[in-house]
This record gives structure tokens, C-alpha cells and sequence, in this order.
């Protein structure tokens, strides 16, 4: 097991894998862990310098049950037990999650006409838990929603989730169960060949037998670069504001948009942080890096989230930022196996992948066997504990005995999001340390809170550079 | 571990390391002051110029130097000053929970004095769109930056940058201009959606009226676009943007603790003496409205003493008070309520104002007429004295500052 950031990949039968899964998102990270269940040898290419550096880190960070999701598609199913699997591997991996349950809330008429369809769409997708609720019952639910709410549609199991722990999480089990992690690794060419298909990359060449294309946005490109053009993937924009955690006991539920004719609507939810969130836009785009905010964008989020929540204007904005969803213009996946090529391609993951990912990977395993690889016994995958950032669950600040065997828990740097000088240190110290502030504030949350560095930022950058000599 | 001291003193800047420098005098008994940054002195500590008053021989005083000053005085007499010690919650009325590296403390007092200061809004909470990259701070941060990683010389240009925008026209933007400079970074221009700034840029040029409309660049700022004041848009290249100035008060524990906020300031509420709505429990300095001099926020610290005092002697809450609002173009006045003793108010201009007649009205009749001299700037407060307040009922109605222009 290793994680390269720099220097040439290893050559030679340290350089063949029976397994390359390229791009290291939440889907690509699930497979790869996925894979190390068996003896095979297996590498996770990614061409950013962090795992979950793409969409997989701006997203609306909840864990749907799928219970509006196309009956009998790939995506209903694989959400369906994609909520089941990460439900009862967060608790195993200790990543924070809140099974809060979301409400539909109507705000005209067509709305509420629109519910007892969704109740029913719901039951056929196997969740036959959702209610309906009256003007007053959602009132009681929820008090400072904005006038005008008439009726909604109770969804239990939709639960807010860290994307950021989930993600790190498959890739820490996935490297101590033996993966190889290449980052900063972006591959250039694909030559194919029998036995071995080439991995040109701008730190040397990877020979694989089988190969994964889970690189999200670019799922389309690198197709291409084994002359499979099967769909084109276009990226849908998210705008999200996160209003600070004083907002937090303005919202009990996730507050889902009841979807129609005039676009799916913006949904306030709370984060396992403790804020509120506020988003996503929907902006179809060509440019696969335009992760920006607009002025035009951010306005509309704001308009609309005072009409759901007014109070939440009266609150200061933490964070803004922008993902974008990698869309093919088909309501599903598109996953296929190719296996005159040893190839699988995860393509148009769309929304859900943070939900399905586990159920993803179980099904990319199955599509590699279509490919002819033999997966051998199943083996235990080494155990994984993460840090907790979640605030429903004990955080080192408030961890008597902690503090009392290292001292540097009971010293706060960050002090908005109450980040310790031991996590920061406990961070360089892991698996997959940080490459940057950026990578560090998904590990710790320091610098993430509504200060975002006026206080803490200088140490927390001295800090950074003290523990991060060892750790690269 | 569960401790009980006399007075708490949650901050030890220059409003809290007042408070408690006279309350451990006055024999208040076990003072002690929490820090949660590992020294103590607060914002001064980072100000690097004059403007702090003078030492005893009359020298003027840096902050640094303020700070130090401060925090011998609180020592001197006898207030315990812990620093790296943070205060995380209530645990009670006037208990708090306390995370240090020694372990964990619930310390409840007879009384709390709350002076935790104020923050620079930071780019996200402004609403700046545009993309995420390096090279995005507030004074504070740029000051601390320079602070640890030192002045010139490629340590700290490596960390900040070549060349910086800054925005905000306050005299804060000037410290940054000055920090900048003094750590080798060129700044390309102070920019400011006001349409008069501070002076003392010198050859740095201002763009007033001038608004940041996005950040650009991916990994590191690679400029910022302002739209300036006849609507059209231009790029800024730059690799470091400071925000500046936008004062908020950093209110956690005041909201934790169900405090009301003034709409003006979004600080705690309080009486002429600092007392807030709950029993024992006191706010001074910047968490009431943002940044004043540290002189100012030490006055407060000082005059809190005597509620405080009064408080640990078992005397009498005196009534609250009414409730002052301001009118017209006023950001904000402090204190929120005035009782039956004579305090100063302090008050805010919203924008520049020429030559005002400040008014103070209670239930529609008169209390005070006063015509400031000169132009009165946004970024600096108008202190009203206190003759008049004799005149209001505490029975009444809110008592209304207003502001007219001078009309020629």
C-alpha cells in the first residue's frame, strides 16, 4: 500500500495491476475499496492532489433514500441500497450522519396536487414510510418556515451526511487494505493491448489488465481516450450558500422543493457541521471548470431561501461555493461494461452519487467480472475509524480523557469551528495527508467557519507547514 | 473539573484586560481573565504603528507596546490571566465550559464581563462572487500572517504574494496598505464602494465608488473585476486581495446566552453601565459595535467596574432603562438603553456627513439639539455627552437620535 503525490510511479511488476480505477471521487474511492476486498492489485489514479477534490466536495451533502428517483432505473435501485449500505458504514467508520428525514414542502396548489404522486412514485420505489402533512402539522414541524407553506410530504431516512469523511473514508480503508493511491496523477493516454492496457501519465506509465473510468465531469473524455464515445457529459452548475451556525435552530428537516414544471427549486437543509445550507442552482453549462459563483446566482438563492426560511437572511453567510453535476441528458447512469476492452465506464452519475456510491461499487464489481476479471475470496477490509467533524457526535475539544493523554486536544486554533491543534496534526499524520489548506479544512474543518481565517489562518498556515515537512 | 472564581472576564483585549486590571484592584477578588489565542493584548498585538496613546514619558505607544502595557497592568494587580484557555459554552446562568490543555474546567463566577471583540467580515460573508483561491484575507489575517512568519524578505512574499488589492476605504485599508508594504508586497489598488476614503494611501491609487464584483483564478488569485462608478467592468491583476474593515462583533457566547442584539451594531444590548438583560452578566468593548480605538474599548472595560462592583456588594439593580434608536442616516448608538445614570452615547454616521445636527427626541419632544462641526466620516463615531440625559423619562417612550444635514 502507498500514496504518491510526486516523483515517478513505480515501474516494473510493482507498476501492473490487475485493477486501475482512474479518478478518485466518492464513486471511484468506493470502488477501489470495493476491489480490495480481494487479492487483486489495484490503484486509484486521480489527477488532483486530493481524493474528493471534484464534485464530490461541493455538493448538497445528503444521503437520499431514493424515494423520488425514476421507478426502476439503475439510479432508483442503486440509491435505494446505496442509503442502506453508507447508513451502516458511516456508523462503522465513525462518519457523521443525521437521519433528520426531509419534508416536501408546497407552496401552491400544483405543488400540493403534485404530493399524493410523489407519496405514490415513493411507495413504488420501496419507501412506504412518507406522510403527508397539513399546513399545521408542517407548522409544528417546522415554525419559521415563510407564509404561504400549505401542505407537505414527510420523507423519513433522507439524512445529512459529510461527503468529505465519506470519501476519505473509502480511500483510507481502501489504501490500508493494500490499494495504491496515485495522486497529482493525471493520465494522458490509454493504450490498449492484451494482456496489459498502458497508462500514460505525466509521472510514468501504469500497466493494468482491467480498467475503471469513474473520472465523474470528464467520464466522457476519457472514454474517448479508448475511442468510446457513447455519451457526452455536460455540467450542471450548483450555487449553495451556508449561513452560519447561529442559523442552525431555524431548520429541524431537510427542506426539499416540491420538483415542477418551473425547475426543481432550492433546497435549505442543515449540515452535520451545524450551519444551514442553502442551493443548489441548476446551470447548464460547457465549461467543466467553472466552479465560480455569480452575483446573478447568488441572489436568486437568497430570494428564494427568504421565502422558505425569511429569518435566515438576518444570519451571516460562512461559505459560498459552487459544484458542478456531471449530466449526460438521460434520467440514469450510464454504466457499461466493454469487455473486449477489460473496460467499465461509470458515467452520468449525476446527483446521487455520494448516496449510491457503496451499491455503485458492488455493481462496477459485478460489470468487471462481466469483463472477465476473477475477483478470488473475499477477505476483511483492514478497519477504519475517522476522525468525527460532525457536531451531533463528541468532538475532541470536549474529550476530557483525550485532552488528558495529549494535551494538544484541549488547545483550540480554529476557533469558530473549535479545530484543536491535535486534529490538525492528526491529519498530517494520516493516511492521505492534506495537500493544502483547502484538503486540511475537509479533514479538520479549520479555517471553514465564519471567521474563515481572520483569527485563526496565519497559525493555522504555521501549523500546516510545521506538520506537513513529515507528512510529504 | 468544577472551579468558582469572582469574575470572569471572557476576552483579554484591551476592553477585558481594563475591566479586570480595576476590578482586581478594587479588591473584587479572584479576577481571572480567559484568552483563547495564546497571548494575550488582542488586536493591538498585531498594529505595528502609533495611535495608541503614550507610555508614561510620553513616547507614543505601537500596539504591541499597548498591549504589553495592558496586560502588566492587569497582572499588577492581581487579575489572573490565562491564555490558550477557550470558553466553548454555558453551563449556567453565569457558568461557563472551558476547553484548555490542562483538560476541561466549568468555572461559574459571581459575575461574567463578556469582551470578546469584533471580526473583519471575510469575502464569503460579503457576498463576493466568483472562484475559491488562495490569496483571499482580512487585515487580521495578513497582520498575523506577517506577525509569524515576519516582515520582508521571501518567508512571508512566499505566503502573501506580489501584488495586492485592497478593498474597504476605512483607515483600516491603510494599515493593510502599510503591512503589505512593510512585507515587500506592491498593492495595486485600495478599492471602495464609498465615495470618499480615508487619507494617507499615498501614491497608492483609490478607486472610490468602486465595487470587487468576482475573484478570479483557479489554485491562486489571479486578479479581481470591479465595476467602478460609471458601470463599467475592469480587471484588477492581482495575486493577494485583502478585505478590510466591516466590522462584526463576535457575539457566540452573547447569543448562546440569549442576549437580544442591537439591528445597528448586532452587539449584545446593554445599559449605560454594560450590564445586559441578565442578571451578573456584562458586555464591553468591540463586541458591542465593532471596531473603536483601544482606547476607547478600555474606557469601557474601566467604567464596567462599577456595575460589576456594585453587583458583588449585593447593592440593587438599578431599572433598566429605555431603549435609544437611532434615525436617519446613523448606522448605530450604544448603549442600547439609557437609564438614570449620565453615560455618553456613542454614535455612527451611516455615510459622510456634512456639519449634522444631531437630535435626541423621547415621545416626540426635544432633548438635545447639537450641530457638529467640519465633515463627519463613516468609519469614525460622534461622542454625545451626557448633560441631557437628566431631562429623560424613564417612563417613556424610545429615546431617538436623529442626524440633519447641514442645509447652506
Amino acid at each position: 500500500m502507498s500514496v504518491t503525490r510526486t516523483g515517478p510511479l513505480p515501474s516494473g511488476p510493482e507498476a501492473e495491476y490487475d485493477v486501475v480505477v482512474v479518478g478518485a471521487g466518492v464513486v471511484g474511492c468506493a470502488i477501489a475499496r470495493a476491489l480490495a476486498r480481494h487479492p487483486l492489485r489495484v490503484a486509484l489514479v486521480e489527477a488532483a492532489s486530493d481524493v474528493g477534490d471534484g464534485t464530490s466536495k461541493a455538493n448538497t451533502a445528503i444521503l437520499h433514500t431514493g424515494f423520488d428517483a425514476a421507478p426502476g432505473t439503475l439510479e432508483a435501485r442503486l440509491v435505494r441500497e446505496g442509503h442502506r449500505l453508507l447508513g451502516a458504514f458511516a456508523g462503522e467508520a465513525g462518519i457523521p450522519v443525521e437521519p433528520l428525514g426531509a419534508l416536501l414542502v408546497a407552496w401552491d396548489e400544483q405543488q400540493r396536487a403534485a404530493l399524493p404522486r410523489l407519496a405514490e412514485k415513493a411507495d413504488r420505489n420501496g419507501h412506504r414510510t412518507t406522510r403527508l402533512l397539513s399546513a399545521d402539522e408542517l407548522r409544528l414541524r417546522e415554525p419559521h418556515l415563510g407564509p404561504g407553506a400549505l401542505a407537505a410530504l414527510a420523507v423519513p431516512g433522507e439524512s445529512v451526511i459529510c461527503p468529505w469523511t465519506t470519501t476519505l473514508a473509502y480511500a483510507t480503508q481502501a489504501v490500508r487494505s493494500g490499494v495504491d493511491l496515485h495522486l497529482d496523477c493525471r493520465v494522458e493516454k490509454v493504450r490498449t493491448g492484451d494482456p496489459w492496457h498502458r497508462l500514460v501519465t505525466r509521472r510514468g506509465v501504469l500497466r493494468t489488465r482491467h480498467l475503471v473510468n469513474a473520472c465523474g465531469l470528464h467520464a466522457d473524455a476519457f472514454d474517448a481516450l479508448l475511442d468510446r464515445r457513447d455519451f457526452t457529459v455536460t455540467p450542471r452548475r450548483g450555487q449553495l450558500l451556508v449561513f452560519d451556525k447561529f442559523a442552525r435552530d431555524l431548520v429541524r428537516h431537510i427542506l426539499l422543493p416540491v420538483p415542477g414544471p418551473l425547475g426543481k427549486g432550492v433546497l435549505v437543509s442543515p449540515t452535520v457541521y451545524g450551519n444551514v445550507m442553502l442551493g443548489p442552482t441548476a446551470e447548464d453549462l460547457d465549461d467543466k471548470t467553472a466552479t465560480g459563483t455569480t452575483a446573478v446566482g447568488l441572489a436568486g438563492l437568497r430570494e428564494q431561501g427568504g421565502r422558505i426560511v425569511p429569518a435566515l437572511l438576518d444570519e451571516e453567510v460562512t461559505a459560498v461555493y459552487a459544484g458542478l453535476r456531471a449530466a449526460t441528458g438521460q434520467e440514469d447512469y450510464r454504466c457499461a461494461a466493454h469487455p473486449a476492452l477489460r473496460y467499465v465506464t461509470v458515467g452520468g452519475i449525476r446527483s446521487t452519487g455520494l448516496s449510491a456510491s457503496l451499491a455503485l461499487a458492488e455493481h462496477v464489481l459485478g460489470l468487471l467480472a462481466d469483463c472477465g476479471l476473477e475477483p478470488g475470496p473475499e477477505r476483511p477490509l483492514a478497519p477504519v475509524r475517522m476522525p468525527n467533524l460532525g457536531e451531533a457526535f463528541p468532538r475532541p475539544y470536549r474529550d476530557a480523557e483525550l485532552i488528558a493523554r495529549e494535551p494538544e486536544f484541549g488547545m483550540i486554533v480554529c476557533h469558530c469551528e473549535r479545530v484543536t491543534r491535535g486534529e490538525i496534526r492528526a491529519a498530517y499524520a494520516s493516511d492521505i495527508p492534506p495537500a493544502g489548506p483547502d484538503g486540511l479544512r475537509r479533514r479538520t474543518r479549520a479555517r471553514g467557519g465564519r471567521c474563515q481565517g481572520h483569527f485563526c489562518g496565519a497559525e493555522v498556515r504555521a501549523l500546516s507547514e510545521e506538520y506537513g515537512k513529515g507528512a510529504r | 473539573m468544577n472551579r468558582a472564581v469572582d469574575v470572569l472576564v471572557v476576552g483579554a483585549g484591551p476592553a477585558g484586560l481594563a475591566a479586570a486590571a480595576r476590578l482586581a484592584a478594587a479588591g473584587a477578588g479572584r479576577v481571572e481573565v480567559l484568552e483563547r489565542e495564546r497571548a494575550a493584548g488582542g488586536v493591538p498585538r498585531h498594529c505595528g504603528h502609533p495611535g495608541f496613546g503614550a507610555d508614561h514619558r510620553g513616547r507614543p505607544l505601537d500596539g504591541p507596546g499597548y498591549a504589553r502595557r495592558a496586560l502588566r497592568a492587569a497582572l499588577r494587580s492581581g487579575a489572573v490571566v490565562r491564555t490558550g484557555v477557550s470558553a466553548t459554552g454555558w453551563a449556567g446562568p453565569l457558568s461557563l465550559d472551558v476547553t484548555a490543555p490542562t483538560g476541561l474546567e466549568r468555572i461559574r463566577a459571581k459575575a461574567v464581563v463578556l469582551a470578546t471583540g469584533a471580526r473583519e467580515r471575510p469575502r464569503s460573508a460579503r457576498l463576493v462572487p466568483g472562484t475559491r483561491p488562495a490569496g483571499v484575507l482580512t487585515t487580521g489575517e495578513l497582520q498575523q500572517t506577517v506577525g509569524s512568519f515576519g516582515a520582508g524578505g521571501e518567508d512571508v512574499r512566499g505566503r502573501l504574494g506580489r501584488r495586492a488589492v485592497v478593498v474597504g476605504g476605512e483607515p483600516v485599508a491603510r494599515h493593510a496598505v502599510r503591512t503589505l508594504r512593510a512585507a515587500g508586497v506592491e498593492t495595486a489598488a485600495v478599492v471602495t464602494e464609498l465615495p470618499c476614503a480615508a487619507h494617507g494611501f499615498g501614491a497608492v491609487p483609490v478607486l472610490t465608488r468602486t465595487a470587487v464584483v468576482e475573484l478570479l483564478g483557479r489554485g491562486r488569485l489571479t486578479g479581481v473585476a470591479v465595476r467602478g462608478r460609471d458601470g463599467v467592468t475592469s480587471v484588477l491583476r492581482c495575486d493577494t486581495v485583502v478585505f478590510t474593515g466591516d466590522w462584526i462583533p463576535d457575539h457566540e457566547l452573547a447569543r448562546a446566552r440569549g442576549l437580544a442584539l442591537a439591528p445597528g451594531t448586532r452587539g449584545p444590548v446593554t445599559d449605560g453601565a454594560y450590564r445586559t438583560a441578565e442578571p451578573g452578566l456584562f458586555a464591553v468593548g468591540n463586541l458591542l459595535r465593532g471596531v473603536e480605538p483601544a482606547q476607547v474599548a478600555a474606557a469601557e472595560g474601566r467604567a464596567v467596574a462599577d456595575a460589576v462592583l456594585d453587583l458583588l456588594a449585593g447593592r440593587p439593580r438599578p431599572t433598566a432603562g429605555v431603549p435609544v434608536l437611532t434615525a436617519g442616516p446613523l448606522r448605530w448608538v450604544t448603549p442600547g438603553l439609557l437609564g438614570p445614570a449620565a453615560v455618553p452615547l456613542l454614535v455612527r454616521p451611516d455615510r459622510r456627513l456634512a456639519r449634522p445636527l444631531l437630535t435626541v427626541t423621547q415621545d416626540g419632544s426635544a432633548l438635545r439639539r447639537e450641530r457638529l462641526r467640519g465633515d463627519q466620516a463613516p468609519w469614525r463615531s460622534v461622542r454625545l455627552g451626557p448633560e441631557w440625559t437628566s431631562g429623560v423619562d424613564p417612563a417613556g417612550g424610545p429615546v431617538v437620535v436623529g442626524a440633519e444635514e447641514y442645509a447652506s
